[in-house]
């Protein structure tokens, strides 16, 4: 295939499809259990300088108690694909991000990532490679599907493509430019999903976002849920499994564990605590003190959720006539 | 109605509301189109289907999303699935409408939401494509919601995030975008702009209502070509303030 542009940026994660399948013929088959505390999780499964990944959206069904725990214990320059709202703001406000595969961070509907224009603007985050959301979704599908590369129709023509890492080839078939997208390999997956059992099946109601992607694109993958059911509810509704127990290296129990953000069908958002947020943000000083008062402050979920109030997560909860696990 | 009868966001959810026709789909983020979605809904356009990001295909929009993948952007839809299915969708040609915003347009309707300034050393770090990139290439007319001033308007843009017609007629074809596809409408709170059929440059089709045309080519960095007769747009009627105010965002949250 002939190569028409190349993006100028480096690629931040190697497309070794072979190392990958090396890695996956050995992680363990059998049903072990995998059941752990965030902090097991994080310090075991977690290295200074790796590569990870969050799904869904910051502020929905986002593995926020991991991401807690990550700022915790300080795992340093890390590669994030960047996709997120508070999650990847709280990474950013504590430093710990070196380079970025960037499509969106921001604060949604209260406008633009103070912590990210901090990160970025004094330099700290070394690169920024852009992407557009599909990109890096189509990226994990890439990944998922074990092969090097995706062809796509995003991202042609622009400064994003530019300032990516992708191609652009004649497509052998149609003689069109086609852009091609490299897999992204994840060393570390975290999701957040609505039910678990202690292998790491996992169920996920509602829109899927890209979380069969990502967990299929992650060398060792933490599943946070919100509840640990047993394995026979999952065999009675197998058709929710999105993602199935090989893939998961560590399970979490982590009520809440999207607060402030919603859970769909269990709670919606923390509206104040957000508010919050995106007010401590502004300034860096009144961001170290948020994360000293909600995470380094605080032991671990359990304490957070105490410190929040229990009475105040119960106000968030929604009830909805279908769900019953 | 006056123009002290609604404030600039409501004249903005009218104008983008009146663009989008029945029976077709539309890709929409949070704020305004979401608002113009539901508008469009509850007047002349009932089986117009919004579809989300993130996965929600035709949702009710009772009450309105925060977030582009949060619940209430597949309440009581028809399909909840996720963002590959639905830029695929997007990809094979199902979806008619895209919604744009961005810091900067230009001419040909390119959009940044990246960077102001360089794009290793930036004055400003903004938060990047997110969808707009995927909704700029696939979708078959883009329509770009902005305030309207010589900061937002500019001849070049810092950084083409999203493709408008890029540099002209021919340069999406040329660059690999599929082939009818591009901006159709630019909605402001100063005007309503379309872009000219051969030269794909930015056409003032009509002022909103109180605005010259002095008053737009002055907040426009960038000559932006007169059609012989420019329209006035119609102020929003007191049947779609009603129903904005009563039943789109009965909370308030955006306007």
């Amino acid at each position: 295939m002939e190569v028409i542009q190349s993006g100028e940026e480096v690629l931040l994660q190697p497309v070794d499809i072979h190392a990958f399948r090396e890695h996956n013929r050995q992680k363990p088959k059998g049903l072990v259990n995998k059941l752990m505390s965030e902090r097991e999780a994080v310090s075991r499964f977690i290295q200074d300088g790796n590569y990870i990944g969050t799904e869904l959206y910051g502020s929905v069904r986002a593995p926020m108690s991991i991401t807690r725990e990550i700022v915790r214990q300080g795992k340093k320059n890390l590669r994030l694909a960047g996709q997120g709202v508070l999650e990847a703001d709280l990474l950013l406000a504590a430093s710990l991000i070196k380079m970025l595969d960037i499509t969106y961070i921001g604060l949604e509907v209260y406008g633009i990532s103070h912590c990210l224009r901090r990160e970025v603007e004094s330099g700290r985050i070394e690169k920024c490679v852009e992407w557009s959301n599909a990109a890096l979704a189509w990226r994990f599908k890439a990944a998922a599907m074990g092969v090097p590369f995706i062809p796509v129709k995003s991202m042609l023509g622009t400064d994003t493509l530019k300032y990516s890492a992708a191609k652009v080839v004649k497509c052998p078939f149609t003689g069109d430019p086609l852009c091609l997208l490299p897999a992204l390999i994840l060393d570390v997956g975290l999701i957040h999903v609505h039910r678990a059992d202690i292998y790491g099946n996992a169920q996920i109601d509602g829109i899927s976002g890209f979380s069969a992607e990502l967990a299929r694109a992650s060398k060792r993958l933490i599943i946070s849920a919100e509840e640990i059911i047993p394995t026979e509810l999952i065999r009675s509704q197998p058709d929710r499994t999105i993602i199935p127990y090989y893939l998961v290296d560590a399970v979490v129990e982590a009520p809440f564990g999207s607060h402030p953000g919603e859970m769909y069908y269990q709670y919606r958002r923390d509206e104040e605590m957000i508010k919050e947020w995106v007010e401590a943000s502004k300034e860096a000083e009144t961001t170290q003190a948020f994360l000293e008062g909600y995470i380094y402050g605080v032991d671990d979920h359990e304490a957070y959720m105490e410190k929040v109030g229990k009475e105040r997560l119960t106000g968030l909860i929604v009830e909805h006539p279908r769900r019953a696990s | 109605m006056n123009s002290k009868d609604y404030n600039p966001t409501e004249l903005l959810i009218c104008s983008a509301a009146r663009l989008m026709t029945d029976n077709s789909t539309a890709f929409i983020g949070t704020g305004i189109p979401m608002l113009a979605a539901s508008l469009a809904q509850h007047m002349h356009a009932p089986n117009l289907v919004t579809i989300f990001e993130f996965g929600g295909t035709g949702a009710i929009l009772e009450k309105l999303p925060l977030a582009v993948g949060g619940s209430r952007t597949f309440h009581r839809a028809l399909a909840a699935s996720g963002i590959c299915d639905i830029v695929e969708t997007a990809q094979r040609g199902f979806i008619e409408y895209g919604f744009l915003g961005g810091a900067q347009i230009d001419p040909y309707g390119n959009l940044n939401s990246t960077v102001i300034g360089d794009h290793d050393h930036p004055k400003v770090r903004l938060p990047g494509s997110g969808g707009g990139n995927d909704v700029g290439s696939h979708c078959w007319q883009t329509i770009a919601i902005m305030r309207h001033d010589r900061r937002r308007f500019v001849q070049k843009v810092d950084f083409i995030t999203t493709p408008g017609y890029l540099t002209g007629p021919g340069a999406r074809e040329n660059a690999g975008l599929p082939a009818g596809t591009g901006p159709y409408r630019v909605v402001s709170n100063l005007g309503i702009m379309g872009y000219h059929p051969e030269t794909c440059q930015m056409v003032l089709l009509a002022t909103q209502p109180g605005i010259t045309v002095d008053e737009v080519l002055e907040n426009t960095g960038f000559e932006i070509l007169l059609p012989e007769e420019v329209e006035v747009n119609p102020s929003p009627t007191t049947e779609e303030l009603r129903i904005l105010r009563e039943e789109v965002d009965r909370d308030r949250l955006y306007i």
